[in-house]
């Protein structure tokens, strides 16, 4: 249906045999993608008699990067979901770029908008490259295939060894990395994550921090990050959002945080965050 | 022992009636010089009613009639359905089953006395209500013969009905299906005489005796022109209240036959008187006890009664008696390799229809239905009805809408292949990887999309086992297709069932079960060729993977 009739070979630079790489430079000739803000205004849902979201207020501004950072059940996912209607709220308002997300197609708001989710999500039955050219060729873009190789470089996967593999056949870290070219393929201005690296060991997670942040700064792409780690919400984004209970409990840049938490369950989340490190540091 | 038996015996109701004669390619139509359409001559499921079926088709035959046989027609509900709706022509019947069964009437005091007062009687009746016609009596009754063993009359002092009545509670019946839901079978035994067996069991025409000689039943509806009553040395119970109607038999007309061919008529006519009872019986002997063909023996009867002069051929008894048995089965099969490879085709046939049908409807049905998840249920539910409906009564309710032959067939098989291939399309469909189906649409796939790009190539390994489980069962029921005549591997089941001859129902049971196993097999292979890329084995993938910077997109 798509993903046929790719015409063209993209000469790639050479490579070499590392799997794992840092992102090369954009040439002058990529596009430079236009970063959208995002803003939810008193939104509320609730899932039967359980309030999901009680009223949250929160933005992102364009190119920004903000973590949500929660427990399990505080809604962080919920409100993510809102961004590209997955979930559709029951009150308040949505929007991406200052436009109600409400008022458009879900299929092409979707399109526009990159999504990693906690598994993957990859489709088994595809290949690396055919799964990273999903948005692209959706969009019915006219070199999917070239676009699915940017992004593979992007995350620092060679094209000429990973494109042509089945999901089953990467490590869990090369999974996520995948999933994360998949959702920037198709350069949108946004990019949700839902905890992305959530299911991986710590080096490995330590790693695809590093090039997650790397190829943020280079596409300068909006970013709504969900995680339980605050550590990992302080190394990647700009603005952490703590939430409990479907409610925001503090937003702000982690140095605020951290010197004035504005509850005590934030000055609890930050105690805990801090023992965690300091057990790190020899004695 | 009494196991065996009843599985014989329920293995033989579900195969139920039965079909083609025991000779030759029956069913085909003899291409006469006349261009008037052939005579459908049809028999019930019993050796006589085969051997007159036979009978009947070679004197239309010897007067340049063409005839195409139908034997072994389902039971008389299904054979005179079939008679009704001019899908048949003649078969032979009893005027009693007439009056009782297919009447509903019940028999007057008058009547009990007076056989040709039941004849007169259904010979109006039909053609005030059906415009059938019943040519006068070929010359026979053949009633019921409620038979026990001399050992079992001895032991219980059985010599009448009413003896039988008083013993009932202590003996085991074996009665076939027909005789067991009949008004002038078990149901009026019960009424007038009071009879209530300790158990009944359903049991095929075909292995009755056996199972009574074996002592897994003790008693069983014979009939009284059996060749098997004198075989097995059998003791038939007197009718001393006189339940039983007179059982005349008679060649039963069609409204279609009756009126526009009265060449054929007057043919069958000829018959009529020329059959009496000890004739009969010795001819039900020689098919049923000897174990000679159908065709010879009828061809020998009608050259005996001077309706047909031999013209040298038709050698005599061809078929050795007592060498019915699994000795020399392959020598048996291989002598019948032609025949055995054109039923195995018209099988296939039958199968390969049925079920590409029910793939082309089920597999679409199951993809709607995942998009609508309320209807769901209640639909797939319904196809599941459909399949607790027995093959046997579905198959008759074909008969009245579609005739006999391979239409009816087709429709009821289709019928049954429809519900394991939907109810796993569906199934696979809505579990498909949640994640997968969850991301696809998150980046923005359509509905559409997620069904036939991510759901449906994900469900390919379920959905291909419920086409595989619908094709094994497929090859099964089209067994059961030879009974309404639309042939198949079916044809020497039922045959061979009806004429109690265990090779021939050999001949078409193995065959049919390497059929399963070969259909099986090769739609594994198919399986094979549609599993998702990533469940396949690598050997697989890498004839379907480009090679690396080839231009195509790995798929």
């Amino acid at each position: 249906m798509f993903l046929f009739g790719w015409r063209t070979t993209r000469v790639r630079p050479s490579l070499g045999e590392t799997a794992l790489h840092y992102p090369p430079r954009l040439s002058a000739r990529e596009p430079k993608t236009m970063s959208l803000s995002l803003s939810a205004r008193n939104v509320t849902h609730r899932f039967g008699g359980v309030r999901a979201l009680d009223g949250v207020t929160m933005e992102v501004p364009a190119g920004g990067a903000t973590a949500l950072v929660g427990e399990s059940g505080s809604g962080k996912t919920t409100l993510l979901r809102c961004f590209n209607r997955m979930v559709e709220p029951d009150g308040g308002i949505v929007s991406v770029d200052g436009a109600d997300v409400a008022k458009q197609p879900a299929v092409a708001l979707r399109r526009k908008l990159g999504y990693v989710p906690q598994h993957g999500g990859l489709l088994p039955h595809w290949s690396v490259l055919r799964n990273v050219g999903l948005v692209p060729s959706l969009l019915a873009l006219p070199d999917p295939k070239a676009a699915a190789e940017v992004a593979l470089e992007l995350v620092g996967l060679a094209p000429g060894e990973f494109g042509p593999r089945f999901p089953h056949e990467l490590s869990g870290g090369q999974r996520q990395r995948v999933a994360l070219a998949r959702a920037l393929a198709a350069r949108p201005g946004v990019i949700l994550l839902d905890e992305p690296f959530g299911a991986l060991d710590a080096i490995t997670r330590a790693d695809l921090q590093e090039a997650f942040d790397a190829v943020r700064r280079e596409l300068s792409v909006t970013v709504l990050l969900v995680t339980h780690d605050l550590g990992e919400a302080a190394r990647l984004a700009d603005e952490i959002t703590v939430m409990r209970a479907g409610r925001i409990e503090q937003s702000g840049p982690m140095r605020t945080l951290s010197d004035s938490p504005a509850t005590e369950y934030v000055a609890r989340l930050l105690a805990r965050a801090r023992s965690a490190s300091a057990r790190l540091v020899p004695a | 022992m009494n196991r065996v038996a009843g599985a014989l015996a329920l293995m033989a109701v579900v195969r139920g009636g039965s079909s083609a004669a025991a000779q030759g390619s029956p069913g085909t139509v003899r291409n006469e010089p006349s261009a008037r359409p052939a005579v459908v001559v049809a028999s019930k499921p019993f050796g006589e009613s085969y051997l007159l079926c036979e009978l009947f088709a070679q004197l239309l035959e010897s007067r340049g009639i063409s005839v195409e046989r139908r034997p072994g027609l389902g039971s008389t509900e299904v054979a005179f359905g079939a008679l009704r709706t001019n899908a048949i022509d003649v078969y032979p019947e009893y005027t009693g089953t007439g009056l009782l069964a297919i009447l509903h009437e019940s028999l007057t005091v008058a009547m009990a006395a007076d056989p040709r007062l039941v004849y007169a009687h259904v010979s109006r009746q039909f053609a005030e209500r059906y415009t059938a016609r019943w040519l006068p009596p070929l010359g026979f009754q053949n009633t019921y013969a409620i038979a026990v063993t001399k050992k079992t009359a001895a032991r219980y002092g059985l010599a009448t009905l009413t003896d039988l009545a008083r013993a009932g509670g202590q003996l085991t019946a074996g009665f076939t299906a027909d005789f067991i839901g009949r008004p002038d079978g078990l149901v009026g035994l019960a009424r007038v005489y009071g009879l209530h067996p300790r158990q009944v069991r359903p049991l095929a025409p075909a292995v009755k005796y056996q199972a009574l000689a074996a002592g897994g039943v003790d008693v069983i509806d014979g009939y009284s022109t059996d060749g098997l009553l004198a075989r097995y040395d059998l003791v038939a119970l007197t009718d001393d209240r006189h339940f039983f109607p007179p059982y005349e038999a008679a060649a039963l007309v069609g409204p279609r036959l009756a009126r526009e061919r009265p060449d054929a008529v007057a043919a069958l006519a000829l018959l009529s008187g020329r059959l009496d009872e000890s004739r009969m019986r010795a001819l039900n002997r020689r098919v049923e006890v000897d174990g000679e063909d159908v065709h010879t023996v009828a061809a020998a009867a009608l050259g005996d009664l001077g309706l047909v002069t031999m013209r040298g051929a038709a050698p005599i008894a061809t078929v050795a008696g007592g060498d019915r048995g699994v000795s020399g089965f392959p020598r048996y099969l291989w002598d019948r390799r032609g025949e055995l490879a054109a039923l195995t085709g018209r099988h296939l046939l039958l199968v390969g229809l049925a079920l590409a049908a029910a793939v082309i409807v089920a597999v679409p049905l199951g993809l709607a239905l995942e998009r609508m998840r309320h209807a769901a249920e209640p639909a797939i539910g319904a196809l599941g009805v459909l399949q607790t409906v027995p093959s046997i009564a579905l198959l008759a309710f074909m008969i009245p809408l579609l005739g006999v032959g391979i239409a009816p067939a087709l429709v009821a098989l289709w019928l049954y292949a429809l519900y394991p291939i939907a109810r796993s399309t569906y199934s696979g469909v809505r579990d498909a990887d949640p994640d997968s189906v969850e991301a696809a649409e998150a980046l923005g796939m359509t509905a559409r999309q997620r069904l036939l790009l991510v759901r449906l190539p994900l469900a390919a390994p379920v959905i291909m086992a419920g086409i595989r489980t619908s094709a094994v069962i497929t090859v099964g029921a089209a067994t059961l297709a030879a009974f309404i005549g639309a042939g198949g591997l079916g044809e020497p089941i039922v045959a061979g069932l009806a004429l109690a001859d265990t090779r021939m129902i050999l001949s078409g049971a193995l065959p049919a079960a390497a059929l399963a196993l070969l259909v099986d097999g090769a739609l594994a292979q198919v399986e094979r060729m549609v599993a998702p890329a990533h469940r396949r084995t690598h050997a697989d993938r890498g004839a379907a993977r480009p090679a690396p910077g080839a231009t195509q997109v790995p798929s």
